[in-house]
């Protein structure tokens, strides 16, 4: 398969790779740091290439409710946003989690709460993996550290959320959004014209009508739904698991985390090396399902772990949970925008797990 | 082989396109690049920044804080960035407008001054192609060829015309940059 190589802005990519994997309609609404995603599609006329919809909705509110209506229909269909955009789509995606629909939803963090800031962060990890609206559910989620998985997700993610009947998020950041690296994108394909037996497409002679909806007042039936999603999270959780891991075979000190601060820990890691101590990462691609399994593994032979997240310590405590207590778990992170150095990484590692 | 810079000035000035089409230009040699603008409200007051990385590895933190390279346009991104320097690393300015020189004696110094330079040839457009020719003159990483290419993969089709008045002005900032002599 022929990739083609191009030079882009992560959001750039988002959009790109959308086109290329077939999606059958974007609704969004503009919002910074995000805005390059309906702009480059807006500019690109997907639906000359492919027959794809791009539709600015009078509001975020709008357009996740178009989200909800396409992917009723089967359709392959996506919105993006940032932090303050998401959180007003947070109902119609506790809607569509609750009629088990496909879906893609890509936020481009930026500091919160509020209208915040439009620099990074990574304060809205809570939100995406803990549900976010109302209701027991769960979003699966994607955190891409590169403009190459930011393209690579957008398929990927596509794939799991028909795969699960569930909404995806792509949780990301300014940072991975506006930077430009480059990427190998993949060939055109074709949009799905698959019928889906639970898609409202039209009642055929002679079946039952399909109904979607997230209501059902028999308490009875609503509990086995519950369990149901439960169980389908239980599934992700057995078979969705995506980690990196640079240097843990002999690590004594373990830094958790994930996207764009799993870049800057990195270079961490490698500065820390330089210096003798033997440091490792591991980088989260998927937030939920969360790698209970691996971190509590690592716990065994190492004397301790950093979560660095641009936050005030969200992914912090599932780590603690996975590790139960095994060894110490501490937080690093910087907040409103300010973008953690390599080198403030190494000495609160220093003062914070080495030293005490 | 690592280069890490830092191309800071006005808004207007071509600080972003100046990374872009260096960034093109690593994408033509198999380099490894990443292209980090800022992109806060301070691009809508004034000063425009960006960080560029060519490397021959992956690249990690897209952000960093000591660069080998600054290029720097302007007098505010002169106080901001000179101690961000790496010892033993690369300072270039235009001297328009600066009041307060370089003072770091640890690291290269070169002049350029390309504003003058460009107002003289009439082509304020190409100001940043000729300071862009002059860190091409003394941090020969880039090759002038691939550096033409990135030109053509960064500029819309309808400005392709403007391309030889482009290569003019990157040949012109190669002969016009100068080492300033330290004491």
């Amino acid at each position: 398969m022929k990739r083609e190589l191009r030079l882009m802005k992560g959001n750039e990519a988002i959009a790109e790779a959308a086109i290329r994997a077939g999606c059958d309609g974007y609704f969004g609404y503009p919002i910074t740091p995000q805005s390059e995603i309906l702009e480059y599609l807006m500019e690109e006329k997907p639906h000359e290439r492919t027959g794809m919809v791009v539709l600015q909705a009078e509001s975020e509110v709008a357009a996740i409710n178009m989200v909800y209506g396409g992917a009723g229909c089967g359709k392959k269909v996506m919105t993006s946003s940032s932090s303050p955009g998401i959180s007003l789509k947070q109902e119609g995606l506790s809607y569509i989690a609750g009629a088990e629909l496909p879906c893609l939803v890509v936020n481009i963090v930026r500091g919160g709460p509020g209208l915040g800031t439009i620099q990074p962060a990574q304060s809205d990890y809570f939100q995406a993996v803990k549900g976010g609206g109302h209701g027991d559910y769960k979003l699966l989620v994607l955190a891409p550290a590169s403009v190459q998985e930011m393209a690579d997700f957008v398929e990927l993610g596509f794939e799991l959320a028909f795969k699960y009947r569930n909404p995806v998020m792509i949780l990301s950041d300014g940072i991975i959004g506006q930077m430009m690296e480059k990427v190998y994108l993949n060939p055109q394909k074709e949009r799905s014209s698959e019928n889906l037996e639970w898609a409202t497409t039209g009642k055929p002679a002679g079946s039952e009508r399909t109904i979607i909806t997230s209501l059902e007042l028999d308490s009875a039936k609503q509990e086995v739904f519950n369990q149901k999603l439960i169980d389908k999270y239980r599934e992700m959780e057995r078979s969705e698991v995506r980690v990196e891991e640079f240097q843990t075979e002999d690590a004594d000190y373990l830094l958790v985390s994930y996207g764009s601060s799993a870049r800057i820990c990195q270079r961490a890691v490698d500065l820390a090396r330089a210096e003798g101590l033997k440091v490792g990462l591991i980088r989260l691609i998927t937030l939920f399902p969360f790698p209970k399994k691996r971190l509590e593994e690592l716990a065994g032979s190492v004397k301790g772990m950093m979560a660095v997240e641009m936050s005030a310590g969200q992914m912090v405590e599932d780590v603690m949970l996975s590790v139960c207590g095994k060894v110490p778990v501490v937080h690093f992170g910087r907040m409103g925008g300010i973008i953690p150095t390599p080198e403030e990484v190494i000495e609160n590692l220093k003062t914070k797990i080495i030293g005490g | 082989m690592t280069e890490e810079i830092i191309i800071a000035g006005f808004g207007g000035q071509g600080v972003l396109s100046m990374g872009k089409i260096m960034a093109y230009s690593g994408v033509m040699q198999d380099m490894e690049v990443s292209w980090m603008p800022s992109y806060g409200p301070e691009m809508r007051g004034g000063t425009a920044n960006v960080i560029v990385i060519l490397s021959e590895n992956r690249i990690s933190s897209p952000i960093i804080r000591e660069f080998d390279t600054a290029i720097i346009l302007n007098q505010q991104s002169l106080d901001k960035f000179e101690n961000d320097i790496k010892p033993g690393g690369t300072l270039i300015y235009d001297g328009n407008g600066i009041t307060r020189h370089p003072e770091r004696k640890d690291i290269t110094v070169y002049r350029i001054d390309a504003m003058d330079e460009a107002t003289s040839m009439e082509m304020s457009k190409v100001f940043n192609m000729v300071v862009l020719g002059g860190y091409l003159k003394v941090k020969p990483i880039l090759k002038l060829d691939n550096v033409v290419e990135g030109l053509k993969k960064s500029l819309p089709e309808r400005y392709h015309k403007l391309i030889p008045a482009n290569e003019k002005a990157l040949h012109r900032g190669m002969e016009i940059i100068s080492e300033v002599e330290q004491n």
